[in-house]
């Protein structure tokens, strides 16, 4: 693959971490919000490389992390039934609902089906139009384009035996409201690249005024992430608050149009309840009205839960929802490595290899590198 | 796993504050404590399907003899009541130890869909994966069964083309298929056919080997590139259209280790790397021997396509299926001998010395130094690797 070593290089490492060590007087906190950062700083070992007086804690931007527990329920439910087939993305599979997961609702016998894209599900329900097709749409921005492009295609095509099952959150608002909790560390954040592929990053600019912090748009492999991070101390030690972009090669401050005007067709911006965190207003989307015919809580009645009764004996032991806020690190956890392992998850974040905890366990058991 | 201190009561201490001040916002379920039923994680080559064997099968088969952490079984010929009666003309394939010629057997079952897949087919693959566990045992594969499970409807064709696959690869791995039996289950109950094949080899030189002769200091070697047969099966599974396409591994490595053999490398452990790939076969490896092993990332040989797929997936070659390529550990001197004689047969030409055993407190740890020069734990998957959303 082109352009891979070359982000990968050990030498240009070095030079990054000899530049972060030169610049860094004294001890910063900085996010990176992206799942997909946190496993590439895990599994690289980016974080070993910092000074010891940075901190990076990982943020919220795992989508199967903050999908609601109800919404993992209500998926179980729909595999249950006669006649629906359940699509999902991979690692949606393993996340613990209330009483099970997806794969061990497959083995009682649900039509679990995973998919790469929401596409491959529509394909599905349009070659099979005896059964229901549901697509269990998670993820930021990064995925609303093609979950859109799928409900969109399905009324044009007329195919109305597909349906969305909805759990689209919103980086910023996420980000606003970290920086607004009392108990907030975030001193600077990395924004996720991918994300400002579709989005732009015209909307942090708001953030960054209002809150000043620095925020620097950081692409995903290891020297993308270590000069995210150096522009981001050299803002901090110098007293500025910017957006910046790191990750020029893929990401324009106004995004990619087509996707947002897709997005836009399709789904609206509304209130969204996010797993270890709560209700932040305004911070996903849902189907619009016009769509609403494509909307598998609405087609199959499953609506009438929305504060869930979820909850479980167990939940207290889970911190996930300060580690996802970073104010706890997922070694903190009295659980972690203990009761709560990939194989049996107390929590989302054991589940993903976007997961901080996952990413930790994976990586980091032993004392080395923590 | 050895290194994981034990579960902890329910309650503790230490963040009580933290979940106090976070009741009303957190929503994190009790974890699924047990599977009540088999889920495809559990064969998977990963965590569950250790658990599967350590508490279901272990259990159950030990006091009937089952070997375990082995690819396969070394069978005393005093075991069948022959003793040392078996006598060995030449010595070129035999050797009488103090217990009677030294036998190994294998069997392994192969599911796999689609049937037909770049580089290979179900047929060659039960032919070579049942004689590559033989051949990590240091056995040449002598005899082969074949147990068919064929679904109703299957097209004859199908499987005249897999069963002339299966006597191809049985020539190349110099191997004769002896005996078979053949089943037909109703459709949909089966994917097209199942296959079983179980070997046995003769153990050709007085090696013994295993994870107890492991020593720090040992070298780590593979014997090619890694990852080809998981992303062939992908790649035709999921549909994906690479640019160029990636064949299976799907091969016999019989001639690689006996040239080993032959070269007198002093061999201390070997494991063929399948489902859960060289990682699980690594991690396998320390935590029987008790030692640890240092891997070093830039080292590790994998293909720019299959890097490229996995990637683009959010995949781990480290992880990723092979059907052609196994690890070998030996005595730190024998290091360059070994990769040379590996890379003087054609399947070993990217075989390559990646890394080295240690002895050390933390034991049963993998530890890898990543391309940046930095350093992560490496463990096995909890089961299969799924993909990741974005």
């Amino acid at each position: 693959m082109k352009y891979l070593h070359e982000y990968r290089d050990p030498a240009a490492a070095r030079r990054y971490a000899q530049a972060l060590a030169r610049v860094t007087t004294r001890p910063w906190t900085i996010m990176e919000v992206c799942g997909g950062q946190t496993h590439s700083i895990v599994r690289h070992g980016v974080d070993a490389l910092l000074p010891d007086q940075l901190e990076l804690v990982h943020g919220p931007g795992c989508p199967v992390c903050v999908t609601p527990i109800e919404l993992i329920d209500k998926a179980i439910e729909l595999a249950e039934r006669p006649g629906v087939v359940l699509c999902s993305f991979g690692d949606m599979l393993r996340v613990p609902g209330s009483k099970s997961d997806l794969l061990s609702a497959k083995a009682r016998g649900g039509d679990v089906r995973m998919v790469y894209s929401p596409l491959d599900a529509l394909d599905h329900a349009r070659a099979h139009r005896d059964v229901e097709v549901v697509f269990f749409a998670v993820g930021f921005e990064t995925t609303a384009p093609a979950n859109a492009m799928a409900v969109y295609q399905a009324r044009a095509q007329g195919i109305d035996n597909f349906s969305l099952l909805v759990s689209h959150v919103l980086v910023p608002p996420a980000m606003a409201t970290i920086l607004s909790a009392p108990h907030n560390r975030v001193q600077g954040f990395l924004a996720a690249g991918h994300v400002c592929t579709i989005t732009g990053y015209r909307d942090y600019e708001s953030i960054c005024r209002r809150h000043a912090v620095p925020i620097v748009v950081t692409g995903f492999e290891p020297l993308d992430i270590l000069q995210g991070v150096l522009m981001c101390i050299k803002q901090l030690e110098r007293g500025r608050a910017e957006v910046e972009n790191q990750y020029t090669r893929a990401v324009v401050r106004d995004g990619n149009r087509h996707a947002q005007k897709m997005i836009g067709e399709v789904f609206e911006v509304m209130p969204r309840d996010w797993r270890g965190i709560g209700t932040i207003a305004a911070s996903g989307f849902g189907l619009r009205e016009s769509y609403a015919a494509f909307d598998a809580e609405k087609r199959f009645g499953l609506d009438c839960d929305a504060n869930g009764s979820g909850r479980t004996a167990g939940e207290e032991l889970c911190i996930s929802g300060l580690v996802l806020q970073g104010v706890r690190r997922p070694v903190d956890c009295t659980e972690f490595g203990t009761r709560c392992t990939p194989e049996h998850p107390l929590g989302a974040p054991m589940v993903s290899s976007e997961g901080a905890c996952a990413a930790y366990y994976c990586y980091r058991r032993g004392g080395r590198g923590v | 796993m050895a290194e994981r201190p034990p579960a902890k009561p329910a309650q503790q201490q230490g963040n009580a504050d933290d979940r106090k001040s976070s009741q009303s916002a957190f929503s994190c379920p009790v974890s699924i404590d047990r599977h009540e039923r088999i889920q495809l994680a559990h064969g998977g080559g990963g965590e569950l399907m250790h658990q599967l064997i350590e508490g279901v099968f272990a259990a159950g088969f030990a006091d009937v003899g089952l070997q375990q952490h082995c690819d396969a079984a070394l069978i005393d010929t005093a075991l069948l009541g022959v003793g040392g009666a078996i006598r060995t003309s030449g010595g070129r394939v035999g050797r009488e130890l103090s217990g009677g010629v030294r036998l190994a057997m294998a069997t392994d079952s192969y599911v796999v869909d689609p049937l037909v897949f770049p580089g290979g087919d179900i047929g060659t693959l039960s032919v070579n994966g049942t004689v590559n566990d033989l051949a990590m045992m240091a056995a040449r594969p002598g005899v082969l069964s074949v147990g068919f499970i064929l679904e109703e409807g299957l097209e004859m064709a199908t499987l005249e083309r897999i069963v002339t696959s299966m006597r191809n690869a049985a020539r190349s791995a110099g191997v004769a298929v002896v005996t078979g039996d053949t089943k037909v289950v109703d459709r949909g109950k089966g994917d097209g056919m199942y296959i079983n094949t179980t070997g046995i080899g003769l153990v050709v030189r007085d090696v013994v080997l295993g994870p107890d002769k492991v020593e720090p200091g040992d070298a780590v070697i593979v014997s090619g590139d890694l990852g080809r047969h998981g992303v062939a099966i992908l790649s035709v599974r999921e549909g994906f259209r690479f640019d160029s396409a990636v064949q299976s591994d799907c091969a016999p490595v019989v001639e690689p280790v006996m040239r080993l053999l032959d070269a007198g490398v002093d061999i201390h452990c070997m494991r063929d790397l399948t489902r859960g790939g060289l990682t699980s076969a690594v991690v396998e490896i320390a935590r029987s021997a008790g030692v640890e092993i240092a891997l070093e990332e830039a080292a590790i040989p994998v293909s720019g396509e299959v890097r490229a797929a996995c990637e683009l997936l959010g995949l781990d070659p480290l992880y990723m299926a092979n059907e052609g390529r196994f690890v070998v550990l030996v005595a730190e001197s024998d290091k360059d001998r070994a990769v040379a004689t590996l890379r003087s047969h054609q399947l070993g030409g990217r075989a390559q010395c990646i890394g080295t055993v240690h002895d050390s407190r933390d034991r049963g740890l993998v530890v890898l130094e990543t391309a940046i020069g930095s350093h992560r734990i490496l463990d096995m998957l909890s089961g299969q690797q799924l993909p990741r959303i974005c």
